[in-house]
Formats: C-alpha cells, structure tokens, sequence
C-alpha cells in the first residue's frame, strides 16, 4: 500500500504541494479530481519520480520502502506506472522496440524470461486488440503524430502489457470519445485486483461510472481537502469547486482515508 | 523502422542507475573511451622530421620502384609550396611537421608474416583486446583481413580463394612489388597529389594500406574488410588506399579503426581513392573510433582523409557509408565524381561527437555525365561540448543533363552545450537538373528520459534507441556485422549514448 505523509514539494522554486496526505490500500482504486492547477500532475510526477520536483518536506512509504529515495527507472521496475496527461513523442523509436524494452527491463527486475521478439508481438497484438489499436502503431515512432485518443490508448496498452503494482492515470480520459473511455476504464478494471491499487485523476464523474473508485479526494492547492465516497464527485460535478474552498479545510483529517 | 530495430541490440553495458534524467545525461557523457591501451612492441622507425632524404628512405626500406620515388618526391615539392587548409570549423594548435615520424614498422618480422602464426603475438592480443579476434572474425564473418599495424600489413587472409577469381586484395606496399604496372596506372588519378595539403603529404610520405583490384565482371564473393590501428608514440599515420572495379566488376570493403590512449595529438591523413569502371559497384564502408582526447580534449587523433571515388563508366556506382565517433578532430569529406552517363554516388554518413570533438565532415557530389544521381543521408549527432560541421557541395556541370540529387542532413543535440552547424552548397550549371535539399535539428529532451525511465528503461539505453533511431537509414547501409559494431560502437562514445 501506499502512505503519503505531509508532502511538499516545489518547482523552480514555486511551492505547489502543501502538505499532502494520501493512503491507498492494495487493490484499492482512489480517484482525485481538483481544479486546474490544484498540483494533481504534480503529485504524479513526484510519485513516478521526475526530477525538476523537489521534495522538501514530507514522506512517501510504499509497501515498507521509502519511494522517494528510489531511482525512477527503479519505481517503474518495481510496478509504479504513469499514464502521463501529456505522453511524449519519442521520434526514430519504433513503438514496438521500446515497448519491448520496457516490457523486458520490468521482466528481468521480476526474474522473469525476457521475451524473444516472437513472444512479445504474440503479447502485445493481443493487448493492442483489447484496447481497441491497430497492429500499424507497432511500427510507428512512440507517440509520433498520434491524435490526442490514440496517445491515450497507447498509455492504457503499456500499463496493460507492464502490469504495474501502482498505477497512477493522469487525466486518461481526457479528449477521449466515449467509446475509448469504455476502453480505457476496461482496461483498468481489467487490472483491479487485491495486490494492485490505482489512483485515477480526472476532471469528470463520467469516468467514475465506468470505474468505480473506492475513494475520491479532491485537491485545492496542493492539498487533500475534501475525501469521500463516489457520491463526491457527483455533487463536485453538480456544484463546482466553488463550494469546497469556502469550507474549512479538513485536509489531513479527512484524508487519513477511512474508508467510505 | 521495424524488423532492422529487433536485430539490432541497443543494450549498453550496465551502468550505476542514475537518479534523474539530467544526471543521466551527464553520466553517461562522462564515460571514457575503453580502448585505451598500448601495446609494447620495438619499433623500427625513421628519426622524427620530413626532408627529401627521409622520403628516399621510405621508398628504399620498402623497396620501391624508381617511379613511385619519383613521385613521392614530386609531391613533396607541391607539399612545401602549399599551406593547411584554415576554413573548416575546428581549432587545434598549428601542427609541427618536423616533428613527427614519418615511417615505423614492426622490428620483429622484417618481411612479413605469412601467415597467422607468425603474427606477433602481442598484436594478436591487442587486437583481442578490441574485440577483433582476427582469425575467428575472418572465419566465423567469412571476412578477408588485412590488418594494418602502424605502417606496416601484418596479417592477410582468404587471400588463396580471392586469388581464385582473379582478386587482388594486399598491402599497398606488397601491390607496388607484385603489380607495380596497376598501381602506376591508378595511383593518383582520383586524387591528384596536389588535390590539398594532406593529400599531397600523404603523398610524399604513405606508409601504407590497402590495394584492391576486382578484373571484368567479377563480384568479390566476400567482404573486404581492414582493421587500421595507430600504435608507436608520435607516429603519424598515412595510409593509402587504392580499389579498382573493373567493368561490370563489385565489391564491398570495410574499414573499421581504433587507437590506444595516448599523450600527444597524433595526425592520421589517409588519402583512398576508388575507380569504378562501367557498370561496377563499389561500396566502401567505414566504421571510425580513433581516440578522441580526454575530456578536455586532450591527446586525440586529428584525421584529417581525403576520401574520393571515381565513377569512371557509365552505369557505375559508388556507395560510401561511414560511422565516425572518434578523433578530437575529423576533417573528411568521401566525394563521388559522377563522369560516367547513368552513374550513381551515395553518401551516408554518421558523425558523432562527445566532449570537446569537432567534426567538419561532408561529401562533395560532381556530377558531369548525363543522368546522374546522387544521394547525401547525413546524420549528425553532438553531445557534451561536441561541434559538429555538416558540409555539402553538389556541383552540376554544363554537361551533366538530366543530373539528379537528394540531399538530407539531420542534427540530433544531446545536452545543451554541443552545436551543429550545416553548410551545404549547391552549383548547378544545367537546367535540367533536380537538386532537393532538406534539413532537420532536434534534441533529446529530459521529458523523453524521463517518459522513458518511467517506463522502466534507463536512461542510457533511452538516449541509446533515440539515437539509433536517428541513425537507423544509415545503419541501413552497413554489412549487417558491421551495423552491430557500429551501434556499439555509438553506446560506448556517449557513454557512451545511440542502438
Ligand atoms: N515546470 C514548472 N514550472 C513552473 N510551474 C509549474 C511547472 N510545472 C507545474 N507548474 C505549476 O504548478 C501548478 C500545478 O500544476 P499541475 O500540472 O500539477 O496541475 P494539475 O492539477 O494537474 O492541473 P490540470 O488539471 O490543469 O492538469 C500549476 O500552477 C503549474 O503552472
Ligand atoms: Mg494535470
């Protein structure tokens, strides 16, 4: 499971989390939603480990081991995925090859075989086919002039293909037509299970309809201040932001996250 | 972009995971070239300084005859009339001509070896040491090799089945004793020797290199491959390289070269011409990691080569590919001279710099027979606070009806202290001629590293595949061992960073 504590971290000197507190349990789906800018992005760079995000105070315990003294590649190896907001494109570099490298240097740090190039394309057309892409994007450049859905797919194909332990999806939905968010939310409840948790960020309930979060916090400047039930995001959708920020915040409180 | 990738292992050796992107870069720019060593072996060398009487001596210790002395001597008289060439985009110090050996040979084995065994075995090692067990390579690669040690050929295989079809492939040295009516018939006309400053050095003072001549219609049944290395201290190295085709004749030749670490900045200017005759094909390829200097720049190789094919005949064709990582300094510019009609030049280059290396590198495309066609792929990669110049001439003369180029000249930056600079040049003299140009620069950015590592790839082995990526058309080009080598060859020289 993963325990956030208190955690502060700033970019280029600007402070964006203020002391966040977050815990999910294994195999448990927490969804967070907040206004634009509220630091939600940030949280999930700071868990996958980017570096321009200093962490100046706070911890983060995953499953007994300290995250953020690891190495990014290592979070990653070690089951921590991102689905980024905004997914790189990464020129010359077919899609296959580095899914094939990514797939095996989480194999190996599982002591697992490395996938020969026929075991991986037998894999990964199979994943392809169940998120809905067509075997071309194999053999085009990672995330070269893809439409902003197929970046999304090819995001939800990578977590589908690396089986992460963490997932964290970072507005997956976004610019998707309601028919890849189908895709999208079967492919993560696809992955639900026991040892697997997932934090999901979205700016729409819809989303929760199609995967039914276990929690649901919001975030206003850099700070858990508001925890619920999947009934939160339906009155956030009714009602705005507006509402949560005239309250006192009940932050840490609320957030230490009984479940709902 | 598919099925080349998956044969082509991007994986470098493993190093310390570093923690960020940023970090990473730098690590990996920090890594330090693995062929530095140096075998001892007794030379038997000139005293250091260049005079008529040294070229005498050249020519008498290898026995030459009276013509090729004369020539030498002919342009030595051009060379002392002459200056460097001062427009490339590199800085060294002057270069003190007098001081430098102009001729060195293994002391051991005066004439020669015959064969394998009576190779020195100290050689044999140091070319273990690189990774180039030489009888396993030849046997196992089917290659022929003609290993050049310092100034003399040690080694030379496959020769007996070459010789089956009628191929010439020996020492320079060896080809002026056996076929000294070939080597007068060809030496030269591709390369004058007053073409520049080093080649009319190289010239006066070749030591040696390579000589190949594939008779009418013939196809070289193997690859030719040579394995150049620079050892005795202060020794410079000018090579000659000479390879014929006749009509209807092909062959492909690799070159590949690396040096031991050392002190002093040593000058390597190696002059190789090709001739095509009609309907033959050559292609020449090229993989180049001389020591380039520490990280400062310090006591690397400055190569300066003049590269030049002749498409003679008509419907001939001249290819050259070359993957250049090492040298401080790499001034180089393989040309193709399009006279036959239907004749055919390419050029495919990958240029690397890391650190303090400068590369002033490009091709020259002349055509002047009708129906020409020339290709420039260019790949130009700069790392640390590497410089790399791309410069390119396609010349269309009045004659050359119907002539046809496509030029395309990319830069990849890696960190934000390196530079890339483009200069092509274009002079077309017939109307009809088609002449594209294009032109790109990118840079590895920490967002890709990061998306990478996020993804469980390390950093090195994310700026390796881009950079392979880059390189992929040229890689292309390669004979497929050689397109291994090269691509770690490229892991090793921004660690090395491209797979
Ligand atoms: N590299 C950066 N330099 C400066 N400011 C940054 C940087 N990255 C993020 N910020 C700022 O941090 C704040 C939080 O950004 P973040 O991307 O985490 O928001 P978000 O909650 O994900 O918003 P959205 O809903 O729009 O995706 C914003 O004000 C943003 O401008
Ligand atoms: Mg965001």
């Amino acid at each position: 499971m993963l325990n956030i504590r208190n955690l502060h971290a700033s970019v280029e000197g600007k402070r964006i989390l203020n002391g966040l507190n977050l815990e999910v349990k294994s195999g448990e789906v927490h969804a967070i939603m907040g206004p634009n800018g509220s630091g939600k992005s940030t949280l999930a760079q700071v868990l996958a480990g980017r570096e321009a995000f200093e962490v100046t105070e706070g911890s983060v315990d995953w499953d007994g081991v300290d995250l953020l003294a690891m190495p990014t590649e290592e979070r990653a190896r070690a089951g921590l995925f991102l689905a980024f907001q905004y997914p790189v494109e990464i020129p010359g570099v077919s899609n296959a090859y580095f899914l094939k490298a990514a797939v095996n240097a989480i194999r190996r740090q599982r002591g697992l075989d490395e996938y020969d190039a026929m075991d991986f394309l037998a894999r990964v057309k199979a994943e392809m086919k169940a998120v809905g892409m067509k075997e071309e994007f194999l053999y085009r450049s990672v995330n070269e002039g893809f439409s902003g859905g197929e970046k999304k797919r090819n995001e939800i194909l990578q977590m589908a293909l690396l089986e992460p332990r963490l997932a964290v999806l970072d507005e997956t939905d976004s610019g998707l037509d309601i028919d890849a968010l189908k895709i999208v939310a079967e492919g993560v409840n696809r992955l639900r299970s026991p040892e697997r948790s997932m934090i999901v960020i979205t700016h729409y309930q819809r989303l929760l309809d199609y995967i039914v979060p276990d929690q649901v916090h919001v975030l206003s400047e850099g700070r858990v201040v508001r925890s619920g039930g999947r009934e939160l995001a339906l009155e956030l959708e009714e009602h705005g932001y507006g509402w949560i920020k005239t309250e006192p915040a009940p932050a840490a409180a609320g957030a230490q996250g009984a479940r709902p | 972009m598919n099925a080349q990738t998956s044969t082509l292992d991007p994986k470098l050796d493993p190093a310390p995971a570093p923690a960020s992107s940023d970090d990473a870069i730098g690590a990996f720019l920090q890594q330090e070239y693995t062929a530095g060593f140096e075998t001892v072996m007794e030379s038997d060398s000139l005293p250091k300084g260049l005079s008529e009487d040294v070229i005498r001596q050249i020519s008498a210790r290898k026995g030459e005859p009276e013509f090729l002395l004369e020539w030498r001597l002919e342009s030595y008289r051009r060379w002392l009339t002459m200056t460097p060439p001062k427009w490339a985009a590199v800085q060294f110090p002057p270069i003190d001509f007098q001081d430098i050996v102009y001729y060195s040979a293994p002391k051991s084995k005066k004439d020669g070896p015959k064969s394998l065994d009576e190779v020195d075995p100290e050689l044999l090692r140091t070319f273990e040491k690189l990774g180039v067990p030489l009888h396993e390579r030849a046997r196992l690669a089917g290659v022929a090799v003609d290993a050049v040690f310092d100034s003399v050929s040690v080694a030379t295989t496959f020769k007996k089945e070459l010789g089956e079809h009628g191929i010439i492939f020996c020492s320079f040295s060896e080809a002026v004793k056996t076929h000294p009516e070939l080597v007068r018939k060809y030496l030269g006309t591709v390369v004058p020797p007053a073409d520049n400053f080093y080649s009319a050095l190289n010239s006066a003072v070749f030591s040696d290199g390579s000589f190949v001549f594939i008779p009418k219609g013939v196809k070289c049944p193997m690859e030719l491959s040579t394995y150049f290395r620079i050892n005795a201290r202060d020794t410079g190295q000018f090579e000659r390289t000479l390879i014929i085709a006749e009509e209807g004749a092909s062959v492909s030749y690799l070159e590949g070269c690396t040096a031991p670490m050392r002190d002093e900045n040593q000058l390597h200017a190696a002059v190789v011409e090709l001739i095509a005759l009609d309907d033959a094909k050559i292609k020449y390829s090229t993989v180049q990691n001389w020591y380039p200097g520490d990280k400062d720049g310090v006591g690397g190789i400055y190569n300066f080569v003049t590269k030049r094919g002749d498409c003679r005949g008509a419907r001939s064709h001249i290819s050259w590919t070359q993957v250049e990582t090492g040298s401080a300094i790499t001034w180089k510019y393989p040309s193709v001279i399009l006279r036959g009609d239907d004749s055919v030049g390419d050029f495919y280059s990958v240029a690397l710099t890391n650190h303090r290396q400068q590369a002033d590198t490009g091709t020259k495309m002349i055509h002047m027979g009708r129906n020409t066609r020339s290709t420039i792929l260019s790949k130009g990669i700069s790392a640390g606070r590497g410089s790399n110049t791309f410069r390119g001439l396609v010349k269309v003369t009045p004659r050359a009806e119907g002539a046809r180029n496509y030029t395309q000249c990319d830069s990849l930056l890696v960190g934000d202290r390196c530079a890339a600079h483009t200069f092509p040049t274009i002079e077309v003299r017939h109307p009809s001629a088609h002449v594209e140009h294009e032109a790109t620069t990118s840079r590895i950015g920490e967002d890709q590293l990061f998306y990478a590592m996020q993804r469980g790839i390390s950093a090195e082995d994310a700026v390796s595949m881009i950079v392979n990526g880059f390189c992929r058309e040229v890689f292309k080009e390669l004979p497929m061992e050689f397109a291994v080598e090269a691509q770690k060859l490229l892991g090793v020289s921004l660690e090395g960073s491209v797979g």
